[in-house]
């Protein structure tokens, strides 16, 4: 292992993590989908139909939030805002179209990157609330009608945004080559890690 | 109700092409007289007799309910009320409870399981069980608090308005045997002149707040009251002004089709990203001489 040509990025333990909730988040999402709409209803038929569809999705829910409860403590500190980071976010078209010079310093994550990461605790919280509140046949039956309608209504809201949220997530991995090793072997080539994020880079290189 | 063979679907749960909707049937609605009802419970037997279901023996709550709630096996109740409508003027109310047949009915378009829920063109709203998938949905759209689920199997019951009844020409089996003809049956145009009528009836004789039920909020019911108090429906638990809550209706309306939209827009948003600026790349001196290394 040629030390000075990668670094490392997330420890194994940070990779499990995601990509279990990444699972979940697929299961939840495709089950969800089905019961929200109609025209994808379809997808129930991935889950053995309609019922099975209705059991599991949300015990899927709940390992994808216990998991996700250990990547929020593990990067909370990591995503607070700073000034550099609203400074970052003026600057978004030219990230956008790929117009990198003048863009203020990157630490380990981006102010977009933070963005997605608060956008998801959010989520995560509404739709674990919310999806307790409608849960047939165990939690449904201790909220009042009234309760139950705000849920279902909070639920779709807030898995639209997640869903939406997350395709930009899997995008930028995508847009950003050399990231998607990152989560899959853990590590970036020390380049990626200069050019993308060159405070966080000079901070574990020293350099 | 298990499905029949049906031309005349006039709605279907969670089915975005039409139903089969050849046929067409006349708008039928089962009109209940207050004022003509002894509380004498026969339309529940008939009920459980017709659709051969037996509740479970329950327990005493201190008044004349029984069963004390509808249930997956109790579709309609006689609901007793001890109120006082003015001051020192005691009255004993008593309405038959169960789905109301709703013209608009807020449990088909909460469902989400492709034909859980019909609506015939003859106005039954139908739950055909064996396509029901437990989510409770129906509960959540029901301005009525009629639907329950059953916790041996996890579907959802409610009145039928005997559509297998209906369906051969037959009237409901409450209909058939309320001994006082509190409950009657036939088109929903022939029940509404005949409840005016009734409702006439008993203003003339003192009841002067007797109507109508028959809330427009929900496109009117095929199950309507003749009502003695019918300025005041909440006095025997029926709500004033139903309709589909603002909360269902945000949910299951717009909402479908505008999210489901910014959710594809999202992703081919992304692909023309990809096509028209291209990825980030940085140049990686020496990279590819290090892959190989490991390899």
């Amino acid at each position: 292992m040629s030390d000075a040509k990668f670094v490392e990025r997330y420890t194994p333990k940070e990779r499990g993590n995601h990509w279990i909730v990444a699972l979940c988040f697929i299961l939840a999402a495709l089950s969800g989908l089905s019961l929200f709409q109609p025209a994808l209803f379809f997808f129930s038929s991935l889950f053995g139909g309609g019922p099975w569809t209705r059991i599991l999705h949300p015990f899927i829910g709940v390992v994808m939030f216990l998991f996700f409860c250990i990547t929020m403590v593990r990067f909370w500190k990591l995503n607070r805002m700073t000034d550099a980071d609203r400074k970052w976010m003026k600057s978004i078209k030219d990230v956008v179209m790929n117009r990198e010079k003048n863009l203020p310093e990157v630490g380990k994550y981006n102010a977009g990157q933070k963005y997605m990461f608060w956008l998801m605790v959010v989520c995560m919280w509404l739709l674990v609330l919310s999806g307790f509140v409608m849960w047939r046949p165990y939690f449904a039956g201790w909220f009042p009608i009234d309760i139950n309608r705000v849920a279902v209504v909070v639920h779709a809201f807030s898995a639209v945004i997640l869903v939406i949220g997350i395709i930009v997530h899997v995008y930028a991995a995508i847009w950003v080559k050399g990231t998607l090793r990152a989560m899959m072997r853990g590590n970036v080539s020390a380049a990626w890690a200069k050019h993308h994020h060159p405070g966080w880079y000079r901070e574990i290189s020293g350099k | 109700m298990p499905s029949l063979q049906s031309l005349d679907i006039a709605a279907r749960s969670a089915t975005t092409t039409p139903s089969p909707s050849v046929r067409h049937t006349t708008e039928i609605a089962k009109l209940i007289d207050e004022s003509k009802c002894i509380g004498c419970k026969a339309c529940q037997v008939a009920c459980m007799n017709w659709n051969d279901l037996r509740d479970d023996v329950g327990t005493n709550v201190g008044v004349y309910d029984n069963p004390s709630d509808l249930s997956p096996s109790s579709w309609t109740l006689m609901r007793f009320f001890e109120v006082e409508v003015e001051k020192d003027k005691l009255e004993w109310l008593i309405r038959k409870d169960g789905c109301m047949h709703c013209a608009e009915p807020g449990c088909l378009q909460a469902c989400p399981s492709p034909g859980a829920i019909v609506k015939y063109s003859n106005g039954i709203v139908d739950f055909i069980s064996e396509n029901c998938i437990g989510c409770g949905y129906c509960i959540s759209g029901c301005p009525f608090n009629v639907p329950r689920i059953s916790k041996v199997d996890n579907k959802a019951y409610k009145c039928s308005l005997c559509s297998d009844r209906i369906a051969v020409g037959q009237a409901p089996a409450c209909v058939k045997t309320c001994p006082t003809g509190a409950i009657s049956f036939g088109s929903k145009e022939d029940m509404s002149i005949y409840a005016e009528k009734r409702a006439g009836e008993l203003r003339e004789r003192g009841h002067k707040d007797a109507g109508v039920y028959d809330p427009q909020g929900v496109g009117g019911t095929h199950v309507m009251y003749v009502l003695k108090h019918a300025d005041r429906p909440e006095l025997v638990g029926l709500p004033k002004n139903p309709s589909i809550s603002t909360m269902v209706g945000l949910w299951k309306g717009v909402t479908k089709p505008i999210a489901t939209a910014l959710m594809g827009m999202a992703a081919f948003a992304g692909f023309l990203h990809y096509v028209m600026v291209g990825p980030k790349e940085v140049e990686e001196d020496g990279e590819h001489k290090s892959e190989k290394e490991q390899a």
